[in-house]
């Protein structure tokens, strides 16, 4: 058995890659499932049910996939110019610490909201910014393989919350529980809908697919990122600046995953603890995937797993399978995913 | 003593009817070679003629789609490396299958002991090694880490590789490619030598010379075909030329030049070696109307002279002027916008993104430029314009605008890059081995757009492996040897005798031809 | 002074230290195997997670200790296969399917342990591993307590040290598996399959990486716990750069940061005013430190990353 690249990939295979390996991820799932005694077609009508049947169903869903948005497409960005970022979770977690201690300064409160929002996220992203370019660095000046450093940061980016709930900025009124002081009502992101937690961040994080979009296709940036990520040599035989490029990408990529710790804080929760984030980190480079780094598709790719997401969560309190389904799912499609891409690029030769 | 080759010698080799597809591509056509005890013949061709396919497939690297291998009188199994080593046959690979951190001795030993044992015998290996490599005067050290090994080492290590192996059928792919042509001597010496020791061996070659010189009888491949077959004894140069491309190929003529003012000026400059061999004190000058050609065996710094004129790397010490002038910074956009126009030399590790479009391909390398892009968006449509008007002037067959790159072929490929760096009108062009890898036809139209380039006032630096092409399009020519250029002799008084001393780095006689011609002027 | 005094001289901190690191060497002789033939595995934290699931639930229904280890051993042998077949003959990216491979495998552990501790605050314990003091060495005095009356899959980490050091280093089949890493062409053109090679080193890789993790559950926590590697694999893939691909080095990697860890631990109760936090960054920094040390130093295997295909170069 061989492989043999294609010539021209069809349009319509590239389409169909994601639904197809979704599809082969939910068969596996349901196998799963039956083998947890239930039958897996009623559980997956509880997951739809469960995230579309109500409206509360449906916010819960679009809230979950606001910060999932960010984090794909923080991976996407980064992988398209190969750079491996698997930090996304520590930026994340870092975004949301800085939010919550730039609220901690009596200004703010004071502040209009529009500006004291304004700031509050630009002070995310750049945390989340700040985050990866300590491994970009590594990496340029002395040829350390980012992905290692990516993940190890994660954990000391949790661990420095944890510190910092647990020290400086822990909530005196929270009976003894460890979080941070919650910011000002200046800085909370309005709602969408009323009586849930669907809050503007989801339009910020649309719009940041938008934008990275736009980025991508539409600027010198963009392209020369792209070149850089697919031919680095080719890219610096054309005059691509490797470095400042790679330094931007990451400034984009840090700067997304901060942003959807600082939604997650200024829309959600108000006030950061070491669970803020059910791997949202992670899931990104899922997303990200799934959506072939297409910052367009990402929104789709967040929209599949926050479905799956809130829906195990309501399947599994009906059916008692365990709510992990969800990220078993969503895990497998990122593998049959990858399978799926090579077979839009090779066909099976004997 | 094993006969010498003769009539009578017995049958070792003999491939019969193979063909091999490689999807709509014919590799080989019902090819048949057959080959003596103690003889060396050559397999010829230009490059995808259907050479390397055809010795994978003897090799057992690739599966045939029809036909026979047999190794004395016992056929191959198909697609059994494996097999094709047990019935004694060598292959000698154009890129060394060689571990760089591993020493002689592992990489020679690696896979000639049953997997499944518990200790290795290292000891036998190197008894057996050194006695090998006293057998053929094949000078080694079994305990060098490879990566130290200079290339005309690595390659004795794969000749003994394979005879550690028992190789008694060679096969040596391009074998001469990356030798000096001292070294190349050494070889065919040896090789004369294994085939009176009773080995029989195929030397794969685009080089006339060589093949007449090491070889008793060719083989001559075209388009997968075998086309002739000759006794060395009985044939020519002229002959075999004509076989292998068959048809007159007339390379463009060249018209006298007239040089004009100095564009490009090195003095003593020094470049480290990032990834390549360095240049240490490199100067000369470069006229516009002219073709400066520099010849050199690979690997003594040509990489970094070309890097060096493209803005890739900047000089450590010493001075380059463009048009007279210190560039503010030695980078690509500002070796673009002086006027450098650069092919490079690896059109698809360097000159190519294969999964970007034709038309990012094509206007990449200036999109800084007020022409392609404003205040950081690219203009797309005047990208677009811009590819279409290189795709129709350059006739670049099978791209379209929208298109990924991936799939042109060599010739394309290059006509793309020609068309890109040349629409820009460049006062200067630095081509570096501008038509390796290319067909006949191809090299011409490259060889055609650089002549008019020249012809239009433009300074051509030719940097160049083959010959025959830098004599053929050439002003004046430099060798470069070890980082250092020699002095440059006018073309005419090129002959062969006094570029092999040029590229040996025996520099008395250009001196001499340098001086003169400057007298003369 | 005299506290560090107490700590290191304390025959406690000296056994911790060896226990500390077993699962270390396990996870970083598998990375190390997978990476000598030139794949990257960053499988490694989800199979962790497996096998240490896998094993505590092997045990915890009846199996007796070392099933649980080979049922883990298995468990991540077919992870491994899982990775080696989608990056070795299909090609596709290592660091995607490694990540892939984590996140399902430590996904799929949470969802089979929940299956099988459906509701319990406390997580459900097992009888472990339990020391064995080897006769006679372990009198000595200090050095006895210390190295010789550790659990056996601690000896077990030890001997494959020095068995995969022969392995490499003096055997044919060593020698094939340290030039697939280099140059799968080479190995292919001397009649052995680099692909096939490489898929079971993988599996075997893996399958050391799994009983690093049942480790954990049979001889370290006594349970299972979502989240308790905590980013040990990936400490073993930094170990494995700062070892220089090199058993002996990998070793000696994995007890200098276990002899971290263990000093850190001890500290912690002793220092005041330090938060605990900073201690258990530690880990995470030193690996990180480990490789800015040796990221420019090490000779790394050249075809690390390099999927092969045959006929394409």
């Amino acid at each position: 058995m061989r492989f043999e690249r294609r010539d021209h990939p069809s349009r319509a295979l590239t389409l169909l890659a994601p639904v197809g390996a979704i599809l082969v991820a939910l068969l596996v799932a349901g196998g799963l499932i039956a083998l947890a005694g239930a039958n897996p077609l009623r559980a997956y009508g509880l997951i739809l049910k469960g995230a579309f049947g109500s409206r509360l169903g449906i916010s819960e869903t679009l809230t979950r996939a606001t910060p999932l948005i960010l984090t794909g497409l923080a991976a996407a960005v980064a992988f398209r110019a190969r750079l491996w970022n698997i930090g996304g979770e520590g930026q994340l977690y870092m975004g949301a610490l800085a939010v919550a201690g730039f609220g901690m300064i009596p200004a703010l409160g004071a502040m209009p909201a529009p500006l004291a929002i304004l700031l509050c996220l630009a002070v995310g992203a750049v945390a989340g910014m700040v985050l990866l370019l300590v491994p970009l660095g590594l990496r340029l000046k002395f040829g350390v393989d980012e992905v290692v450093t990516t993940l190890l940061l994660n954990f000391v980016a949790v661990l420095f919350v944890s510190l910092m709930i647990e020290g400086a900025m822990k909530d005196p009124l929270a009976f003894g529980w460890p979080q941070s002081v919650p910011v000002p009502d200046s800085a909370v992101l309005p709602q969408l809908m009323a009586r849930t937690r669907l809050h503007l961040g989801l339009l910020i994080a649309v719009a940041a697919a938008v934008f990275t979009w736009w980025l991508q296709s539409r600027t010198v940036f963009g392209m020369r990122a792209r070149a850089a990520g697919l031919n680095p040599r080719a890219a610096a035989f054309a005059g691509v600046p490797l470095g400042r490029t790679l330094i931007a990408v990451a400034c984009l990529s840090g700067g997304m995953a901060g942003l959807a710790g600082a939604i997650e804080v200024m829309g959600v929760k108000g006030y950061v603890t070491t669970d803020l984030s059910p791997s949202y980190g992670y899931s990104g480079i899922i997303i990200a995937m799934l959506a072939n780094l297409n910052p367009i598709g990402v929104i789709g790719a967040a929209l599949f797993s926050a479905v799956m997401f809130v829906g195990a969560d309501s399947m599994s309190r009906a059916l008692s399978i365990p709510s992990y389904i969800a990220d078993v799912t969503v895990a497998l499609s990122l593998l049959t995913m990858l399978v799926a891409i090579f077979l839009t690029q090779y066909r099976i030769r004997r | 003593m094993s006969p010498p080759a003769s009539p009578t010698a017995p049958r070792v080799l003999d491939l019969d009817g193979i063909t091999k597809r490689f999807g709509p591509v014919t590799a080989n056509e019902d090819v048949s070679l057959h080959l003596d005890r103690g003889e060396i013949v050559s397999l010829l061709g230009e490059n995808g003629a259907g050479k390397t396919t055809l010795m994978s497939i003897l090799f057992g690297q690739y599966t045939a789609d029809a036909g026979t291998v047999r190794v004395e009188g016992q056929e191959l199994p198909p697609g059994k490396p494996r097999a094709a080593i047990r019935a004694g046959v060598g292959m000698v690979h154009q890129h060394f299958a060689l571990a760089p951190n591993l020493t002689v001795l592992e990489n020679v030993m690696t896979g000639t002991e049953p997997l499944w044992k518990l200790r290795s015998d290292r000891a036998g290996g190197r008894a057996r090694l050194m006695a090998l490599s006293e057998k053929f005067g094949l000078k080694v050290d079994p305990d060098a880490r490879v990566s130290d090994l200079s290339v005309g080492e690595c390659q004795r290590v794969e000749v003994l590789k394979a005879l550690y192996n028992d190789a008694r059928i060679l096969i040596l792919d391009e074998p001469t490619a990356v030798l000096t042509a001292q070294e190349a001597e050494g070889l065919f010496s040896t090789l004369r030598e294994m085939a009176q020791k009773g080995l029989s061996l195929i030397f794969i070659s685009h080089k006339l010379h060589e093949v007449m010189s090491a070889s008793d009888r060719v083989v001559v491949l075209r388009r997968g075909r075998v086309v002739a077959e000759r006794r060395t004894s009985q044939t020519s140069k002229e002959e075999l030329a004509s076989l292998m491309v068959g048809r007159e190929v007339k390379r463009p003529a060249r018209p006298p030049s007239t040089p004009g003012r100095v564009l490009l000026e090195a003095a003593d400059v020094h470049v480290g070696g990032r990834g390549g061999a360095s240049l240490k004190g490199v100067s000369f000058r470069l006229h516009a109307g002219e073709t400066l050609g520099i010849i050199g065996v690979s690997g003594n710094g040509q990489t970094t002279l070309a890097g060096l004129v493209s803005g890739l790397h900047a000089p450590d010490s010493g001075s380059l002027l463009i048009d007279g002038q210190t560039p503010a910074r030695h980078d690509v956009p500002h070796a673009i916008a002086a006027g450098i126009g650069r092919i490079p030399e690896d059109r698809n590790a360097e000159g190519s993104i294969g999964d970007m479009t034709t038309w990012e391909n094509a206007v990449l390398e200036r999109i800084w430029s007020p022409e392609f892009s404003r205040r950081g968006m690219v203009k797309r449509a005047a990208a677009r314009a811009a590819t279409e008007a290189i795709i129709r002037d350059y006739d670049v067959r099978g791209a379209t605008v929208e298109g990924r790159i991936r799939l042109l072929s060599g010739g394309n490929m290059q006509k793309l890059i020609l068309g890109r760096v040349l629409n820009a009108g460049p006062d200067i062009l630095v081509a570096a081995q501008p038509s390796r890898g290319l067909d006949e036809g191809a090299i011409a139209g490259v060889h055609e757009r650089l002549l008019e380039a020249r012809g239009r006032g433009a300074g051509v630096l030719l940097i160049s492996e083959d010959l025959e092409e830098v004599i053929g399009l050439s002003d004046r020519i430099r060798a470069i040897v070890n980082g250092r250029l020699s002095p440059a002799i006018p073309v005419e008084k090129a002959d062969a005798q006094t570029l092999g001393l040029m590229m040996a780095g025996d520099w008395s006689a250009a001196a001499a031809l340098e001086a003169e011609a400057s007298h003369a002027l | 002074m005299s506290v560090l005094f107490d700590i290191l001289s304390s025959v406690g901190m000296w056994e911790a230290v060896l226990r500390i690191a077993t699962p270390l060497i396990f996870g970083t002789l598998g990375v190390l195997l997978c990476e000598r033939v030139g794949v990257l595995n960053l499988g490694i934290e989800g199979i962790m997670t497996f096998g240490a699931m896998v094993g505590w639930l092997s045990v915890y229904n009846g199996a007796d200790l070392w099933t649980g280890m080979l049922v883990a051993a298995a468990a991540g042998a077919m992870f491994g296969l899982l990775h080696a077949l989608m990056t070795v003959p299909l090609g596709l990216s290592q660091h995607v399917t490694g990540l892939g491979i984590t996140l399902f495998a430590s996904s799929f552990s949470y969802y089979l342990f929940r299956l099988a501790v459906p509701t319990s605050s406390s997580p459900p314990t097992v009888e472990p591993f339990r020391p064995l003091a080897v006769p006679v060495l372990s009198d000595i005095p200090f050095l006895g307590p210390v190295l010789f009356t550790q659990t056996p899959p601690t000896y077990l980490a030890l001997v494959l040290v020095a068995l995969l050091a022969w392995g490499l280093y003096r055997t044919p089949l060593g020698l094939a598996l340290r030039m697939t890493g280099e140059n799968p062409h080479a190995v292919d053109a001397q009649g052995i399959d680099p692909v096939r090679l490489r898929v079971f080193t993988i599996m075997a890789g893996s399958a050391l990486m799994a009983m690093g993790g049942a480790f954990l559950t049979l001889a370290a926590f006594n349970s299972f716990f979502p989240t308790m590697v905590q980013g040990r694999g990936w400490i073993c893939v930094a170990l494995v750069v700062f070892a220089s691909w090199k058993p002996g080095r990998a070793l000696l990697g994995a007890l200098l940061f276990a002899f971290f860890d263990a000093f850190q631990l001890r500290l912690q109760t002793v220092v005041d005013g330090v938060p605990y936090q900073l201690f258990l960054m530690l880990p995470y920094l030193l690996s990180i430190l480990a490789l800015i040390l040796m990221a420019r130093r090490a000779r790394v295997p050249q075809a690390l990353m390099q999927p092969y295909r045959r006929g394409e170069r």
